[in-house]
């Protein structure tokens, strides 16, 4: 029986490390959505910046635009800001953001802080949002061509390294289709 | 030729720490002197060799040598020395390197000046040292080498994360690593304890001071992080229960416990099988530490790298460390001889309380860092518990841990007694009710909880004192015998009761920052002022102003306290072109009792300068208490015994006087 006791750590440690393996094996960002080459289901969202113009599906048709799904209380959401900032800054792809399940001070504190890349936000506090595009949690990114079709979704936050080497390229080419 | 020289100098390091791995094994068991003398000079050729290396990565950022990939990613050539040499740890490669610097460091040290343990003791310890060296040696050679080059070279560097461009954040890695690391010897002791199938007094009386050292220098290393997410981050807090926060309270919250529970095997010679699992888990909790912030299994501010092979390299060293410590622990600790039964009410079973608090509040932290983790591989969804969790679980753990420490020290071992202990703490018991009263009356009616708060802390500081007084005999003695025995009170008992004291300072700073903070977001056009507190403060409009390597937009404020005369107050937001990100600067005044804290937001001409000030009372004893403690530690390992390594006299104070 005491020896028993002695063996309790270890075996607490292995299912953690089972628990640690399985989440390194798989990649959150590979979820497949049923939504990808459908039209983007309908939502209307009030804006983030009282007194501005709100959003809805009907906003992304005639351009490839991004919508990116963030909070302020979602870290991997900050480790990705950068690349949302670089991306405003230097290119004329529009970026509409969707301040998911946040308080409204929260959100406009946090993007003043650490700048704002959206050319409008939707203020989701409810997942309205969420359950019609079936959002896994934050952040999350689609893009959507011209005719308003989802042709992308990545859960998770995006890197530099992603970006350059699948999300840019996929824009251009989105960009490039008649 | 400098950078290959330090990528083939890590290989020799790499090489001497299996040589010395294999000598301190074999000679442990053949019980070969020379082979035992092997692993010695292994040990501190190993060190020197991985200070070559470090050095020659430092010497490529310091004279900005841009065909490396590692430069050229984080460094640029506008960015001041000390931020060059900063660079060097700022990123995960060198953070690594820097990682194994203090590991070779600490066993060269144990090679150093262990000269008085049992050799084949001191053989195992470099074995298991030597083996934790060659897991993460070849992590770096293998998945994250530093010394990769680019061709062709750059002309600039990419530049650092301007967040990390800070003195306190420049300083937080070393300092913090140490602590980490220094667990490592810890480890290393209870593995070779479990090897040789004995512990005794005098094992822990070896441990103790690398447990002390690596315990300063980790107390030390949280304070500063949270010192510059206070003044850096600009979000007019302290401590958020981040990812990377945890992973360093946790070895800390169970390195604290270790540190008691060594006192009394030292002492007692009882507690020992536990003693050794808690070095085996404040170790592994420091290496997951490390892993939790390296493998992208969390992204956060402070992670530097996001890539699985690295991540899964790190799990393996995890579980040979973790696993094989463990199993060793679960085979040959049921032998160890149990020890001198106690009493539940004797100082022994006061460290006992403490040792399971401590590690149940770690066990708790671990819950809500690893919960979101542990559910995102089941369904995918990312969710974060953040601080309401860790309010109500921490703080009511931590309680009765501060009101029973002000008790414990003053009980005897083996047997106490209560009575004569809380009877002792009479004067203390009416100091900290009268100040409960004074405060709940005074700060309104929803202070009671704060007022609880700076009861434990003055409950707490008074224990302090009243088991100083007691040693002395203070009204017992006459007064020049009282004078004489507080001279002769030994170090380690003085650091016991600094920490002890630093610990009620920094609550009395944590209730009084939590309760009372006050915070007011306003926009203001030149001219105007806004009150908080007793302050007025007028903004005198924007400035622009260039740094080194970033333009700062610099908001200018003249503050007016009620009785004291006017100063100015100046926040920025620094603009980094190389990297296009901001940082906020925000202007602190500090005070005794308050700081008045401003940060800016937008401006824009027609709404005006978006400001927020916030009033932060005795944020300044949150520091200045972790100071005390890491003081009180340091000062006890400057304690004779643990100098030149002879056992304790017998404790000054003797027996409690009868009553």
């Amino acid at each position: 029986m005491r020896q028993l006791l002695f063996l309790l750590p270890l075996s607490t440690f292995i299912l953690l490390a089972a628990y640690f393996g399985l989440g390194l094996t798989k990649d959150p960002g590979l979820i497949p959505s049923a939504l990808i080459g459908k039209p983007a289901p309908k939502f209307d969202l009030p804006s983030l910046m009282p007194g501005e113009k709100g959003i809805n599906e009907h906003d992304f048709k005639g351009r490839v635009s991004i919508i990116n799904v963030f909070a302020s209380w979602c870290v991997p959401c900050l480790a990705e800001h950068p690349i949302w900032m670089q991306i405003h800054n230097n290119t004329s792809i529009p970026i509409y953001g969707i301040a998911w399940k946040d308080k409204r001070e929260s959100t406009m504190r946090w993007l003043e802080k650490h700048g704002n890349p959206y050319v409008r936000i939707g203020y989701d506090p409810l997942n309205v949002f969420g359950i019609e595009w079936g959002v896994y949690g934050a952040p999350e990114t689609y893009i959507v061509d011209k005719t308003g079709r989802i042709r992308f979704k990545h859960v998770g936050p995006i890197f530099p390294g992603l970006w350059q080497s699948q999300i840019f390229p996929l824009v251009e080419k989105i960009r490039a289709e008649k | 030729m400098t950078v290959e020289l330090g990528h083939f100098t890590l290989i020799l390091a790499f090489v001497f720490s299996i040589t010395q791995a294999a000598f301190g094994f074999a000679g442990a068991a053949a019980q070969r002197v020379d082979w035992i003398n092997a692993a010695k000079i292994a040990a501190l050729v190993q060190f020197l060799f991985t200070t070559l290396a470090f050095a020659a990565l430092t010497y490529a950022y310091v004279t900005s040598d841009f065909s490396v990939r590692n430069v050229f990613e984080n460094s640029h050539t506008l960015k001041p020395l000390i931020y060059k040499i900063s660079g060097v740890w700022g990123n995960h490669e060198g953070s690594m390197l820097l990682w194994v610097l203090v590991l070779a460091l600490f066993g060269a040290a144990v090679a150093s000046f262990g000269g008085k343990l049992p050799s084949t003791l001191r053989a195992r310890v470099l074995g298991v040292q030597a083996l934790i060296g060659i897991a993460f040696l070849a992590f770096i050679l293998v998945t994250s080498n530093p010394f990769e080059r680019i061709v062709p070279a750059p002309l600039d560097g990419q530049g650092l994360n301007p967040l990390l461009q800070d003195p306190g954040l420049a300083l937080h890695p070393p300092i913090l690593y140490v602590g980490y690391v220094g667990f490592s010897v810890a480890f290393s002791f209870a593995i070779a304890a479990l090897i040789e199938g004995n512990i005794d007094t005098s094992w822990a009386r070896w441990v103790r001071p690398w447990t002390l050292l690596a315990w300063s220098f980790l107390t030390g290393g949280i304070a500063l992080g949270s010192w510059w997410a206070y003044y850096e981050l600009g979000w007019g807090g302290w401590w958020y229960w981040d990812p990377v926060e945890n992973a360093s309270l946790m070895p800390w919250l169970v390195g604290t416990a270790l540190l008691h529970s060594s006192i009394v095997v030292e002492k007692r010679n009882s507690l020992k099988s536990w003693t050794i699992l808690l070095s085996i888990l404040t170790f592994a909790l420091s290496l997951i530490g490390t892993f939790l912030v390296r493998s992208g299994v969390l992204t956060s501010v402070h992670t530097f790298a996001t890539d699985p092979d690295r991540g899964v390299f790190i799990l393996g060293i995890l579980c040979l460390a973790i696993g094989g410590g463990l199993t060793l622990y679960a085979w040959r600790a049921p032998h160890i001889k149990g020890g001198r039964l106690f009493q539940p009410i004797s100082r022994e079973g006061g460290v006992l309380l403490n040792n399971l608090l401590l590690t149940t509040a770690a066990a708790t932290v671990f819950l809500g860092t690893i919960y979101p983790l542990v559910l995102e591989v089941f369904n995918g969804s990312k969710i974060s518990v953040g601080p309401p969790y860790f309010n109500a679980t921490f703080v009511p753990l931590m309680t009765p841990l501060i009101a029973a420490l002000a008790v414990g020290p003053l009980l005897g071992w083996k047997r106490g007694d209560i009575a004569g202990a809380l009877s002792r703490l009479k004067a203390t018991a009416a100091t900290a009710i009268t100040v409960f009263i004074f405060v709940a009356w005074t700060a309104g009616q929803n202070s009671v909880w704060a007022a609880f708060g700076i009861f434990l802390g003055v409950w707490l500081a008074g224990g302090v004192i009243t088991e100083l007084a007691k040693k002395i005999g203070l009204g017992q003695r006459s007064p020049m015998e009282s004078w004489r025995r507080l001279l002769k009170i030994s170090r380690s008992s003085w650091g016991m009761s600094l920490a002890h004291f630093g610990l009620a300072v920094f609550i009395i700073g944590a209730t009084g920052l939590s309760f009372w903070k006050e915070e007011k977001i306003v926009l203001m056009q030149p001219a105007e002022t806004a009150e908080i507190g007793d302050y007025r403060v007028t903004f005198n409009g924007v400035r622009d102003q260039n740094g080194p390597n970033y333009i700062a937009r610099q908001a200018v404020f003249t503050v007016e306290h009620e009785d004291k005369e006017k100063f100015n107050m100046t926040a920025e937001k620094r603009r980094y072109p190389v990297s296009q990100q901001e940082t906020t600067e925000a202007g602190i005044k500090n005070g005794w009792l308050e700081d008045l804290y401003i940060v800016i937001g937008t401006n824009d001409k027609k709404n005006g300068q978006t400001v927020r000030i916030y009033l932060m009372p005795l944020v300044g004893w949150i520091w200045m208490g972790v100071l005390i403690m890491v003081f009180g530690g340091l000062f006890s390992l400057t304690d004779r015994r643990f100098r030149i390594g002879v056992p304790e006299r017998e404790e000054i104070a003797g027996p409690a006087p009868a009553e």
